[in-house]
C-alpha cells in the first residue's frame, strides 16, 4: 500500500495539521513505508476473533451522578494563551 | 560522609533511619549530582527550591514518627507527570510554559509517603521514540559514552523513551526516578543505562495526570538502581483511583516481601520466537547466562512458544498511532501551550500544530489519522485489535506451562545519536521484545545482566502473569544477585 501526496495533504488537514507542499513528497515515502511494514497483518487469521478493546478484563464501574470537582474556573483558564472575561479566546469564527 | 549520591534507595533510607544524615542533606547531595550531570541533559527542569522545602518537610515527619515508606528519598520525574504548579513539557514545543493546576495520582503517591522531587527529567516527545532523540529539548546522552560525555566523537543514547530518568539513575543525579511504558519505554532505556526499571500489568498505576500517548498501553513504573528499590517504589506509586476507569480496585502488596530468594520449582518459559534474526550474539549469549542463573537457582526453564510474536511490532504501530492521533487533538492552541495565529480558526489550529510538534509525532498522528479514518478502519484499526487479541492469547496459554517469562530486553547495546534515525522502521524494531507484553497489558521488568564486550550494559527482561509483579520482582532480585552487577557509567556524579 502506498500513499500519493494528495492523500497525505487530506489527512494532515483531517488532523489539523499544516504540512508544506515541499514535505508532502517526503511524508508520502516515510508513511507508505509505515503501512507496508503493518502490511503482514492481513496474514494473520483472525476469523472469529473479537478485537481486543481491553487490556484487563472488568466492568465499567458504576458511580453516583454528582458533582465531585470544579468550581475552579480560574485554575482552568491559567494556561490559556488568550483568555478574557472567564472565557477562552479564539479567532472569530461567525461572519 | 560517605557520598550520599552513591547509595540505593534500601540503604539510604537505613542511613535516614540511624540519623547517619537527614533528608536534606541528601537532598543536598542529589541537588549537587543534578548540575554536575548537567552535561547528559537528563533533566529539562530542576527544581531544588521545592526539593529542599520537601526534604526539610520529611525531616520534619520523621522526627515526628511519621515517617513513609519512601520518607525523605530524592528522586525525578518523568516530565510526562503534570506536577502542580511546575512546567510540565512533554518535551513537546506544544506545551510551552503549561504549569498544570493539579498534580498526577502517581506522583502524588509519591509525595503522600515522603518522597522528595528533584525535577522533571527528559523523555522523547510525547513519549514516542526509542532514544530519547525527538524531545524538543534536545537529546539526553547516555552516561556510558564516556567520562566526558558533551565532547565524545560518538554520544550514546540512553534509549527512550524514558531516557532522562534512565540517564539520571544511572549517574546517580537521582535515587530512582518514574517512567512510562507503552512500548518499552521503561524497560529498553533502563536495558541501555543498566539499571533496574518495571512496567507494572496495565491498570496497576493510575494513568491520571500522566499526559496521554497511547491509552490503552501506557503504564507509569519506577526506574531505580535495584530490584529492591523498584519493589519499594512500586509500592508507593501503584494504587486504585477512581478517577482512571482503567485503574484496577485490588490491594497493593509489600512488594519487597516477595524478594524471598527462593525460585525453586519456578517454571521459567523461554519464548522460542524471540530467537529472532539478526539478534547480536552477545545478546543470545546473556539470555543463555541469565537461564543458567535461574536454573542453577532452582528454576525450571521450559520452552514455550508465542506464535504471533513477529505481528507484535506491525499491531503496534496501528494501535499506537491510532490512539496517540486522538489524544493528542487536545492540543489547539486554544486551552494550553502554544498558539501560533492564523487567518481563521482551523487556520490556527493547523499553525499551532504544525509548529508544536516535531516529525515523530506528526508522523504518528498522521499515520494514526490514515488508519482510523473512513474505509480504512476494518483494514487496519480492527484488524490490529483483533491480531492483539491473539497476541495476549499467545501470553496465556504460556502461562499454563510456565509461572514467568525470561527474554532479552533490548536487540542490542546503546547506539549512537542519529545513527538509527533515518529510518523509523529500524528505530521500531528497538522495541521487539518489549512490545508483545505491552499488547498483552503484562507487567515487565529490565534487570542488568551484564555488560557486552563494548563494555556497554545490556538487560535481561522478565515478563508475568497479570498482576504478578511479586514472582517478577522475585525472579529479578535471583537474577540481580546472580549477575552480580556492579559497573557504573563513566561518567558519574
Amino acid at each position: 500500500m502506498s500513499i500519493d501526496k494528495a492523500t497525505v495533504a487530506k489527512i494532515a488537514h483531517l488532523a489539523r495539521i499544516k504540512v508544506p507542499e515541499s514535505d508532502l513528497g517526503h511524508l508520502a515515502g516515510e508513511l507508505s513505508q509505515i503501512l507496508n511494514f503493518v502490511e503482514q497483518l492481513a496474514e494473520v487469521n483472525t476469523d472469529g476473533v473479537q478485537p481486543m478493546t481491553s487490556v484487563v478484563e472488568h466492568n465499567l464501574r458504576w458511580r453516583a451522578d454528582e458533582v465531585t470537582d470544579g468550581g475552579i474556573r480560574d485554575d482552568v483558564l491559567k494556561n490559556a494563551p488568550d483568555a478574557a472575561e472567564g472565557f477562552f479566546v479564539v479567532p472569530k469564527v461567525v461572519e | 560522609m560517605a557520598d550520599l549520591t552513591r547509595l540505593s534507595m534500601t540503604e539510604a533510607l537505613a542511613g535516614l533511619v540511624k540519623k547517619e544524615f537527614t533528608a536534606v542533606e541528601l537532598t543536598q547531595a542529589h541537588i549537587g549530582a543534578m548540575e554536575k550531570t548537567r552535561p547528559l541533559n537528563a533533566y529539562i527542569t530542576e527544581t531544588p527550591d521545592i526539593a529542599l522545602a520537601m526534604a526539610q518537610a520529611s525531616d520534619a515527619r520523621r522526627a515526628k514518627g511519621e515517617a513513609g515508606p519512601m520518607e525523605g528519598l530524592p528522586i525525578a520525574v518523568k516530565d510526562l507527570f503534570c506536577t502542580k504548579g511546575v512546567l510540565t513539557t512533554a518535551a513537546s514545543h506544544i506545551l510551552d510554559g503549561f504549569q498544570p493546576p493539579y498534580e498526577s495520582t502517581v506522583t502524588s503517591n509519591l509525595w503522600r509517603d515522603g518522597a522528595v522531587m528533584l525535577g522533571k527529567v527528559n523523555l522523547d516527545e510525547f513519549a514516542m521514540g526509542s532514544s530519547n532523540a525527538t524531545s524538543y529539548y534536545g537529546p539526553v546522552i547516555n552516561p556510558w559514552t564516556g567520562d566526558n560525555p558533551a565532547d565524545a566523537p560518538r554520544k550514546l543514547v540512553p534509549g527512550g523513551s524514558s531516557g532522562g530518568s534512565a540517564a539520571a539513575v544511572a549517574a546517580r543525579a537521582a535515587l530512582g526516578a518514574t517512567g512510562t511504558d507503552t512500548g518499552g519505554s521503561i524497560r529498553q532505556p533502563a536495558a541501555l543505562c543498566g539499571i533496574v526499571g518495571i512496567k507494572p500489568t496495565y491498570g496497576r498505576c493510575s494513568r491520571w495526570g500522566i499526559v496521554a500517548f497511547a491509552s490503552s498501553l501506557d503504564q507509569a513504573g519506577p526506574m531505580t538502581r535495584t530490584v529492591k528499590d523498584a519493589a519499594i517504589m512500586l509500592g508507593s506509586m501503584a494504587g486504585y483511583d477512581p478517577k482512571d476507569s482503567t485503574s484496577v480496585n485490588r490491594p497493593v502488596p509489600d512488594y519487597t516481601k516477595a524478594l524471598t530468594g527462593d525460585i525453586r520449582g519456578l517454571r521459567v518459559g523461554i519464548p522460542r520466537e524471540y530467537r529472532v534474526d539478526g539478534i547480536p550474539a552477545e545478546v543470545e549469549k546473556v539470555w543463555q547466562q541469565g537461564i543458567e542463573w535461574l536454573k542453577a537457582a532452582g528454576a525450571v526453564p521450559v520452552e514455550v512458544s508465542l506464535p504471533h510474536t513477529k505481528y507484535a511490532l506491525a499491531t503496534y504501530y496501528i494501535v499506537a498511532p491510532a490512539e496517540c492521533s486522538s489524544n493528542l487533538a487536545r492540543y489547539d492552541g486554544v486551552r494550553f501551550g502554544l498558539r501560533v495565529e492564523g487567518d481563521s480558526l482551523i487556520d490556527m489550529y493547523e499553525n499551532t500544530r504544525a509548529a508544536g510538534f516535531g516529525a515523530e509525532v506528526k508522523r504518528r498522528i498522521l499515520i494514526g489519522t490514515y488508519v482510523l479514518s473512513a474505509g480504512y478502519y476494518d483494514a487496519y484499526y480492527l484488524k490490529a485489535q483483533k491480531v492483539r487479541a491473539r497476541i495476549a492469547e499467545d501470553f496465556r496459554k504460556a502461562f499454563e506451562s510456565c509461572d514467568v517469562l525470561l527474554a532479552p530486553t533490548a536487540p542490542g547495546t546503546a547506539f549512537g545519536i542519529g545513527e538509527k534515525s533515518g529510518d523509523p522502521i529500524q528505530m521500531y524494531l528497538e522495541d521487539v521484545f518489549t512490545v508483545p507484553a505491552s499488547l498483552a497489558g503484562l507487567p515487565g521488568m529490565s534487570v542488568p545482566a551484564g555488560l557486552a564486550e563494548n563494555g556497554l550494559p545490556m538487560g535481561l527482561q522478565i515478563i508475568g502473569r497479570p498482576f504478578d509483579e511479586e514472582t517478577v520482582l522475585k525472579v529479578g532480585d535471583v537474577l540481580e544477585k546472580a549477575a552480580d552487577f556492579t559497573a557504573a557509567p563513566p561518567f558519574v556524579a
